[in-house]
This record gives C-alpha cells, structure tokens and sequence, in this order.
C-alpha cells in the first residue's frame, strides 16, 4: 500500500504539493518512486527557472528508464534539493520529506483547484482504503 | 504493454507471482523484470547469492559421433578442442561475417554437444542450424521442454552442494557434469553471465519447481534472493557482457563488437573468411565502454564528438556495484581509445562522457 499523506495535494501525473504561505514544496508520490524502481539519476531546474503547471519540470531516471517530472503549479524556482541530485535513493527511502524536488514560488493560487485531495489520488491510483505518512 | 495471450510462461511462473515478482514481456514469455528491486538484487549477486530463471533460453542438442565437428563449423570459437565436460562461448555468424546470434556450447558427451541460444533467437538459430548441419547428425531443438535455473554469486558453490552434492564444487570455470539436484537429474556448467562466480542447472520443465524451491530453501542462511532480468542486465553490462539484439546482431561484425577473441581464424567456420577480413582491413568502428558524468544513457542514444553525431549506445545504465552510469556505444576506431572525451546526447543536451577500458567490473580473484 502506497502512502499519501493527507495534507498534500496531488497531481494526476504523480507529483505532490506542499504549501507554506506562497511557498510550495513539490516531489513525486511514494506510488510513483514504487513504480519507477530505484531512482539512480534527478534532473532539476535552476533555481530562478520559471516552471509551468503541468509541463515538464524535469526528469528522474531509474535503473529502467527515464520518466519526466511535472510541475503541478506555476511559479518561480526558489530552491532546489541538492541533496536529492546527490543522493536520488531520497526519492525512494523519504519521497514526502528528504526527498523533495524543489520550491516553488506559487504564481497562481487559484491552480491548486485543479489538483487531487489525499483521498482524490488514492482512488486514481486505485487504492481507496488506508491513510498515509512519511 | 498489456499482457499477451499469446505469451508464454516458464514451469516457474507461479513461484514467481508467489515472490512478489513484477512480471514483464521478453522475447514471447512473461518473465520477471524485479522481485524486491533492481539495486538490492544487483548487490545480493555481488555480495552473496542470486536465483535466475532463465528458463526461455534455448537449448540444442547434437547428437552424433561427428556432433563435435560438426558444431565446430557452425560456431567461431574452438569447439573441436572442448574435451567432455568442457564448455566454451562463441558465435554463430552468417557468410557476411555478422552475428547470427551468441551462444555457449557445452561438450556434455563423447557423441553429444548442447548448445544454448537466446530466447529470441531459438527459431531463427534453428533454421540456420538446420540449412548448414549435415543429415547424419541428429539435432533436437529441446527449448520448450528444458527448464534452466542460474545461481550465481560468491556463495553459489556453497548453496548449491547442498542439494546437488560436493562434487559441483571441483567443476572448473565452464565445467559441465551431470549430476542429481534435488533428486532431479540434472545436467550442471560452471557458467553465467554476472561477472561473479556461479552455476547454470538445467533440468526437465518437470523438476524445475522442486530444484527452485530447494535452492532458495538450501540459501536461505546465505542470503540468497531471486534476481529479475533487470538485475541481470545491470550485472552482465557492468561485466561487459554483449546482449544479442542490443551490442551485437546481424548489422554487426564480431571484430568491431570487440568478440575477435571468439572467433578462431585457423579453422573453418561459416562467415570465417568475412570475419579474417574484417580483421584485416580494421573496423571503421568499435564498441567502447563509455562513463557519462551527468545523466543515464540509454539503448539508441547518440553519441556526439565536438557536437558532431558519430555513434550509437547499444547498451546503458546505473551500475549499481560501479557506482557510474556507464554505457557501451559503437564509435569511430579512431574515437575509441581509452581516455578519449565524448558525449551521449540525453534529452538535446550532450553529456560528458570518457572511453574506459572494459570490462567496467571485474571481480576479486
């Protein structure tokens, strides 16, 4: 059972969103770091990039393949996770806490709307039952 | 991809499910990819012990007094001089010198020579066994009735002699006996394609469950695990061990695939004179182990020098024991040589990438 955490929003392509004041944290979902194996390689926008919602934000490669990150809001890159271009394994062993992507300052609150709630992703993963945490 | 009706499953497919294994398609069976995961299984090679199912291999048999020479024919490497008990890897090529298919040929008896060929390659192979193998010798095609079963890894010898007996442990590198596995007849090579130390049984579809079950119950206190054809993959490549239909097939020659060491030119094989050829005239390009600093390169990628598109990666990947992404690419000869500085072109950018020499691990002796 994967977990997912309720006080996050989520995106259909696997992305979660945590928000702190105009700030939102983004990384990829414990189902998404499960379906992609070991997590061998993280490619991320500088910081001051500019990313938009639903269009790539870069790209995390397992030992299978290569699969794009989308950004599940608008805005600019703040931070980066340096420690997650170091250590990609962060992707699989803490995907909700080390293992963030970057920060982004949020451009448009309004697009939250169009994002999941917990219990919106655990049905479009197919799993209904159960709670999450990191 | 969604499951195929018309794949075919191994006599382990549901020791498989029951493992927890992700299965996938390969060459037209459902096979598994990854158990616990693709790093965990590599490391567990490495470091202890793995359990493969290679079941959708394919075995030929040769039966005949002449068996030996006539293999040695269809085959680059020197099989005329295997003596029984004796295994040897080799080629077989077309009469343009390019590679049929990659095979290891085992001497299993005075008048009997078992060849094993890639799974995807089993009916092509046979038709081409078949269009140059003289009548008077008997060849069966016994792929679909033959379970094989690799352990492989630093503890291999140890957990296999408790079910098939000491005398596994004398057989030498590409040593082959028959022996009794878990009360199954079986026939045993000192063989793998890991880069570690280890063993391929083969038994009768039949017996496989019960040889599969024992050998993971034999390992359990040595840390055996089950390892997909991910892991597999990871190991051979950190190996640099060619895989049929990426590094090597019929566009490609053995001397450019790095394999002149397989092909013995003082005897006469089908495609010898292409391949002396070949080797005459030099390749106008070579297979290179490749490190890419930034980025993991992936079959099909392009390799750049200066910009410039000049080859291809035929194989690439994490190696988890290496610790680098690392790739095998065919580039000009003159772009070959270890140290040379290129590029794989990963996602319109082109990453930094170094010749090494290969194989890109070798283990401890």
């Amino acid at each position: 059972m994967s977990r997912v955490p309720d006080d996050l929003r989520y995106s259909k392509e696997h992305e979660w969103v945590r928000l702190n004041g105009d700030t939102a944290t983004i990384g990829i979902t414990h189902f998404a770091s499960e379906q992609l194996g070991d997590v061998v390689f993280v490619e991320l926008p500088e910081k001051s990039a500019s990313v938009r919602q639903f269009a790539s934000l870069g790209v995390v490669e397992s030992v299978k393949a290569a699969s794009d990150i989308y950004s599940p809001i608008s805005g600019e890159v703040v931070e980066r996770n340096v420690k997650v271009i170091e250590k990609p394994e962060l992707v699989n062993t803490s995907p909700y806490e080390q293992g963030w992507m970057v920060k982004v300052k949020l451009a448009d609150k309004g697009e939250l709307s169009k994002l999941m709630s917990a219990q919106d992703y655990r049905a479009h993963i197919g799993e209904t039952a159960g709670a999450g945490g990191d | 991809m969604t499951t195929d009706a018309a794949l075919r499953r191994t006599p382990l497919y549901e020791e498989h499910r029951a493992l927890g294994a992700r299965m996938v398609p390969f060459a037209g069976y459902e096979m598994p990819i990854q158990y616990a995961g693709i790093v965990a299984e590599h490391r567990a090679v490495r470091e202890a012990a793995g359990l493969f199912d290679l079941s959708h291999m394919g075995e030929f048999h040769f039966d005949a007094p002449s068996a030996l020479a006539a293999v040695d024919r269809l085959v680059s490497s020197d099989i005329a001089g295997l003596a029984v008990g004796q295994a040897r890897y080799g080629l077989l090529c077309n009469e343009r010198g390019t590679i049929v298919d990659d095979v290891i040929v085992y001497r299993t008896g005075a008048d009997h020579v078992l060849m094993v060929v890639n799974a995807a390659n089993v009916d092509k192979d046979e038709a081409h066994v078949r269009r140059h193998l003289k009548k008077d010798v008997g060849f069966v095609d016994r792929s679909a009735d033959t379970a094989l079963i690799a352990i492989q890894g630093p503890r291999a010898a140890d957990i296999l002699v408790r079910i098939a007996g000491g005398s596994v442990a004398a057989l030498p590198p590409f040593g082959v006996k028959s022996a009794r596995a878990a009360g199954a007849e079986a026939t045993i090579a000192r063989t793998g394609y890991t880069g570690e130390d280890g063993f391929e049984v083969f038994v009768d579809n039949a017996d496989a469950v019960q040889v599969w079950q024992a050998l993971l119950v034999a390992g359990r206190g040595d840390a055996l695990v089950p390892v997909g054809l991910g892991a597999r993959d990871t190991l051979r490549l950190e190996a640099r061990f060619s895989l049929y239909g990426n590094d090597i097939d019929e566009t490609t020659g053995p001397i450019e695939a790095g394999l002149g060491w397989t092909c013995k030119l003082d005897k006469d094989f089908i495609g010898r004179d292409a391949v002396a050829k070949q080797k005459a005239d030099g390749p106008k390009r070579r297979i290179a182990g490749l490190v890419v600093d930034g980025g993991v390169a992936r079959h099909g990628y392009d390799v750049t020098s200066e910009g410039k598109v000049i080859g291809q990666v035929t194989s690439g990947t994490y190696g988890p024991t290496v610790a680098q992404n690392i790739a095998l690419a065919y580039v000009p000869t003159d772009l070959s040589k270890v140290g040379t500085t290129l590029a794989v072109r990963i996602r319109e950018k082109d990453v930094p990438a170094t010749v090494v020499k290969t194989p890109f691990y070798r283990r401890a002796q």
